[in-house]
């Protein structure tokens, strides 16, 4: 029988304080008060106190409440039965199944080790041209797709996942609001795709100490169905940048100095430590993450989307509903899109500086300037390339993607005007546009 | 010796921080472990002493650590092992062989498991140098073994101070590391002298005679690095930028075509994929100056964003002692540190735990003397036998937002020779590899005389003043001259300083191929062209463009090469 305490020492936002002993650091607690029973976990050590950081909240918590230690630290069932399943930030079944209690393994274990990795090598396609063409995602990679509070993010993810083809997906939620979770739940439903999911929720009004366990609980699952059971996991976790507030609210409340703008100075270590876990296995399967960072005020510089991007492999980035050219990057895609076309990546470099140039002739137009003959072609240019490339509604494959890339490029401009080499010209540049060029 | 062993017990655990109260004494920087009751043995370091309490930075993670687990102080400073059999190897911050640790751990990596860096099995070929009867210094050569294509010298112990009489040598053989190769004497002391030994990390190895002033060019094989930002063997350099600029792209670049003898790659808090490329590839790439494979001449650290954020802090001295022992023998060492960034914010993460008064962005005040002292370890030096060795560091920065005010970027500016700054824009318009063309410098001498360069820079700038300028008055208001130096100080960035990293031969540009197209690059800039119109000017230019472009894809001095460069004066003679 393990010992109870009674007295608790210092309540000061979501953290308590205990005389105890024997406690190990990371270990969790069970803490009972008026309002019920959470679980809490060790923060700190020291001396004779010990920190918990209540996953409910420290609202309702009285100095005589009681605190029990279990002993191990925060576990999830890895098990076939999560499938299916939904459950909340601590664990607990959100749906109106059963707790699971086989198989418990520790989360946020330790990092892969690096010279067990592979180099990816297998593209996951999306049908999506401006995904496809110009920033194809690879399995095992992990992908932000960085965004503003309106733009269609959640659906965007949705879809990815519906069409991407992995054996298994888990979502994990942070903040999000009741709708996003109940889209969530039928388009997943929809797809039929429930019974290969699992997800991990909490919503906006979930206790916020809640929100920091989903990303480990996810990729605690997302790693046992990689390593021992040789799936290939698809990941989603939305919206980052609510993790990050849940970090910086706990730091600041640990009275720990903050580095930038209020966020503890461990955030890119705290990301890393995370998105790291996308990885692929020559003898077990892969993980592959996308996540959501939203971006406060559109602003790439703040701390949240900034730290992100040096440990992401690259981002999606989703303005007016489009993913824009510029910003958005995928680091592993040449990786594969050596492999898919000869023409990939020329037409892939090319038609992106073929687009910035129209960018600048779209300037030198809103101010009034006269157009040359070189700008009227580069807007013709650009108004096919936003409609055929970049709207979300294309849904087409890669190969024809790539046709349609020359098909553009011919009935704008001459083989040496978009500075890709001669013999993929001579390869691939449509012969019979002639008549279309002239309209 | 288990009854010298000093000992304590933890008061206190804070994040990777430990305190602890010691029984006897402790040493600051000093190696010491604690004990869980899982019988996990942590490696940390002693970073404060106050009163009877040590705080203790542990390499692992603390979790399951109690209040009275028992602490072993081991009396050594944080020290890697130099030996013959680094070369190839890939090691953790620590200096733990990592294919060794994921044949003892599987997939994961597995707190508390420690392994030795260098075979102890393994044997060489040993040819004694020095004599009975040499008095040698620490440093001096006693004797070498081969290792790959290099002459791996076995050293008199960098730590042994003061003169030693060498009473015994061994003869000409295989041996593994651990046999005694000599034995020495210093006063009534002797001593065996092994093939490996070992040295604290945070202090530089200078057993040479003086450091030198780094004057030849390190040839990169990247056009605007050699040509108008270059480097010197022993220099420092440094590649800040925001993420998505090419940073890695870069560094591995530089790991591959770089003319150097040995390249130790340390990723520091970066990701892990990015190793995972050079872990792979090396072992199958071909080093072009050797006909050897690329990994014979690497050594790989490899401490990567998700590893422990205490031994990314080691894993930068590290690494650089690597590279000092390898200089030593007479080498030229390049070391790529991607990313300092990261370095400095494990610093700052300890600080912070340390409860220190922060500086700016709540890095740490020393944050600035520990920049400078780590790049002041690289150098060319004359060693006391008179031959020459170098390392050459680039450190890569990433700075928050971008923002080359910060810090860290501010701190590496004022000790590097060579400042390469990436540009999200330029990266954002695809133009790689994205080194801003003028806000980049180097005090280094480059590969192309000055006039000749300081020519093309002046194009460049005026260039873009010319693209500025239209920006206001729009292209019609702009004399068609004016556009025409547009239209070249473009083609000087379409055909020259940007390059093609993925392509085989356009990646590897050498210093004579540089000479010779950049004097073709210079009739050009130099000729006087005549045009009806801007839109004739325009397209003249982009043919030129794409004939330039083709010439960069041909292996060089081979027919098509030639037949290129006749195109090219060929259109340049007709041009109008």
């Amino acid at each position: 029988m393990r010992k109870i305490y009674h007295r608790i020492i210092q309540i000061s936002g979501n953290v308590i304080t205990v005389e105890a002993d024997n406690v190990a650091n990371g270990e969790l607690a069970e803490v009972k008060s008026g309002r019920g029973t959470s679980l809490a976990q060790v923060i700190r050590l020291d001396k004779g106190r010990v920190f918990l950081q209540v996953f409910a909240g420290s609202r309702g918590i009285s100095t005589d409440s009681e605190v029990r230690f279990l002993g191990h630290a925060m576990r999830v069932a890895a098990a076939d039965a999560l499938l299916g399943r939904i459950f909340s930030g601590n664990g607990q079944p959100r749906d109106k199944g059963p707790a699971l209690q086989e198989n418990l393994i520790d989360i946020g274990g330790p990092s892969v080790n690096p010279a067990n990795r592979i180099i990816p090598r297998n593209m996951i396609r999306t049908g999506l041209p401006m995904i496809d063409i110009f920033n194809t995602l690879v399995e095992s990679q992990k992908l932000p797709i960085f965004s503003v509070a309106g733009e269609p993010y959640n659906e965007l993810l949705a879809r990815i996942a519906m069409q991407a083809e992995v054996d298994l997906i888990i979502l994990g939620g942070m903040g999000l609001k009741y709708d996003d979770y109940l889209y969530f739940k039928e388009t997943l439903d929809e797809h039929g795709a429930l019974s290969r999911t699992v997800m991990f929720i909490h919503t906006a009004s979930d206790p916020i100490v809640e929100c920091l366990l989903v990303p480990d609980m996810a990729l605690a699952a997302a790693e046992h169905f990689a390593t021992n059971e040789g799936k290939r996991v698809l990941v989603l976790l939305t919206d980052m940048t609510n993790f990050c507030d849940a970090l910086k609210e706990i730091a600041i409340t640990m009275e720990q100095i903050p580095s930038n703008r209020g966020y503890p100075g461990d955030l890119y270590s705290q990301l890393a430590a995370r998105y790291e876990k996308a990885v692929d296995f020559e003898t077990a399967g892969s993980i592959t993450i996308l996540a959501v960072t939203t971006m406060p005020g559109d602003d790439v510089t703040h701390p949240v989307p900034d730290n992100t991007g040096y440990i992401t492999e690259g981002q999606f980035y989703l303005v007016n509903g489009r993913i824009e050219p510029f910003g958005s990057l995928s680091r592993l895609k040449q990786q594969v899109n050596s492999e898919t076309r000869a023409d990939h990546r020329a037409l892939m470099d090319n038609m992106i500086r073929l687009y910035a140039e129209y960018k600048e002739s779209v300037e030198k137009q809103s101010m009034g300037f006269r157009m040359s003959n070189w700008d009227d072609k580069l807007l013709k240019y650009g108004a096919m390339f936003e409609q055929r490339m970049m709207d979300l509604s294309v849904n087409i494959p890669l190969e024809e993607a790539l046709d349609l890339g020359w098909k553009t490029l011919a009935q704008c401009f001459e083989p040496a005007e978009t500075g890709i080499k001669s013999d993929l010209v001579k390869q691939f540049w449509p012969k019979s546009d002639n008549a279309d060029k002239k309209d | 010796m288990s009854d010298m062993l000093l000992t304590g017990k933890v008061t206190g655990v804070n994040g990777n921080m430990v305190s602890v109260a010691f029984d006897d004494r402790v040493t600051q920087n000093e190696v010491a472990f604690v004990l869980t009751d899982g019988n996990d043995r942590l490696k940390g370091e002693v970073i404060r002493v106050r009163g009877r309490e040590a705080d203790i930075q542990v390499f692992e993670s603390t979790t399951g650590i109690k209040v009275g687990n028992k602490v072993e102080f081991s009396g050594q400073l944080l020290s890697v092992e130099l030996g013959p059999g680094l070369l190839t190897q890939v090691y953790d911050g620590l200096q733990n062989p990592l294919p060794e640790l994921a044949k003892e751990a599987g997939y994961f990596l597995k707190r508390g498991l420690y392994i030795y860096p260098l075979d102890r099995e393994k044997t060489w070929d040993y040819s004694p140098a020095a004599k009975v009867g040499d008095c040698l210094k620490a440093g001096d050569t006693i004797g070498s073994v081969p290792e790959g294509i290099f002459t791996h010298r076995v050293m008199l112990p960098f730590a042994w101070a003061g003169e030693w009489e060498i009473t015994w040598t061994a003869e000409a053989g295989a041996y593994n590391i651990d046999t005694v190769v000599a034995k020495a004497k210093n006063g009534d002391e002797e001593r065996n002298i092994t093939m490996v030994q070992t040295w604290p990390v945070k202090i530089p190895i200078s057993c040479y005679d003086e450091k030198l002033m780094p004057r030849e060019p390190l040839v990169t094989q990247v056009r605007i690095i050699d040509t108008f930002f270059p480097v010197a063997k022993g220099g420092t350099f440094c590649t800040p930028g925001p993420f998505g600029a090419g940073k890695t792209v870069l560094q591995h670049a530089l790991s591959q075509r770089s003319e150097v003898d040995i390249v130790i790659v340390a990723a520091c808090g970066e990701r892990a994929g990015e190793v995972v490329e050079i872990l792979r590839e090396f072992p199958h790439l071909e080093d072009p100056r050797t006909g050897r494979h690329l990994i014979d001449r690497t050594i790989i650290i490899c401490n990567t964003s998700s590893m422990p954020v205490a031994a990314r802090e080691a894993s930068i001295y590290t690494s650089v002692t690597l590279a000092e022992y390898y200089r030593q023998m007479g080498l030229s060492v390049l070391l790529l540190a991607d990313s300092t960034s990261r370095w400095a914010q494990a610093l700052r993460e300890m600080s912070g735990r340390l409860e220190e008064i922060p500086g700016e962005e709540a890095f740490p005040a020393y944050l600035e003397s520990l920049v400078a002292s780590f790049y002041e370890r690289a150098g060319l030096v004359r060693l006391r036998d008179g031959g020459q060795g170098s390392i050459t560091i680039c450190g890569s920065v990433s700075p928050a937002g971008g923002n080359f005010e910060e810090p860290v970027t501010q701190a590496t500016l004022k000790v590097v020779g060579s400042f390469l700054a990436l540009s999200r824009d330029r990266a954002n318009a695809r133009r790689y590899p994205a080194i801003h063309p003028l806000d980049s410098w180097s005090k280094y001498h480059s590969i192309v005389p000055k006039d000749k360069i300081n020519e093309a820079r002046a194009m460049l700038r005026t260039g873009n003043e010319v693209n500025q300028m239209m920006k206001v008055v729009g292209e019609e208001g702009t004399p068609t001259s004016d556009f025409v130096q547009y239209l070249k100080s473009e083609f000087i960035d379409a055909v020259y300083l940007q390059q093609n990293t993925f392509d085989k031969v356009d990646s590897g540009c050498g210093a004579e191929r540089q000479q010779h197209v950049f004097d073709k690059l210079l009739d050009i800039i130099r000729h006087k062209f005549t045009f009806p119109d801007k839109d004739a000017a325009r397209s003249f230019f982009q043919r030129l463009r794409q004939d330039f472009i083709d010439w960069n894809y041909c292996p060089w001095e081979s027919d098509t090469f030639k037949a290129g460069e006749e195109k090219i004066d060929s259109l340049i003679k007709n041009g109008k």
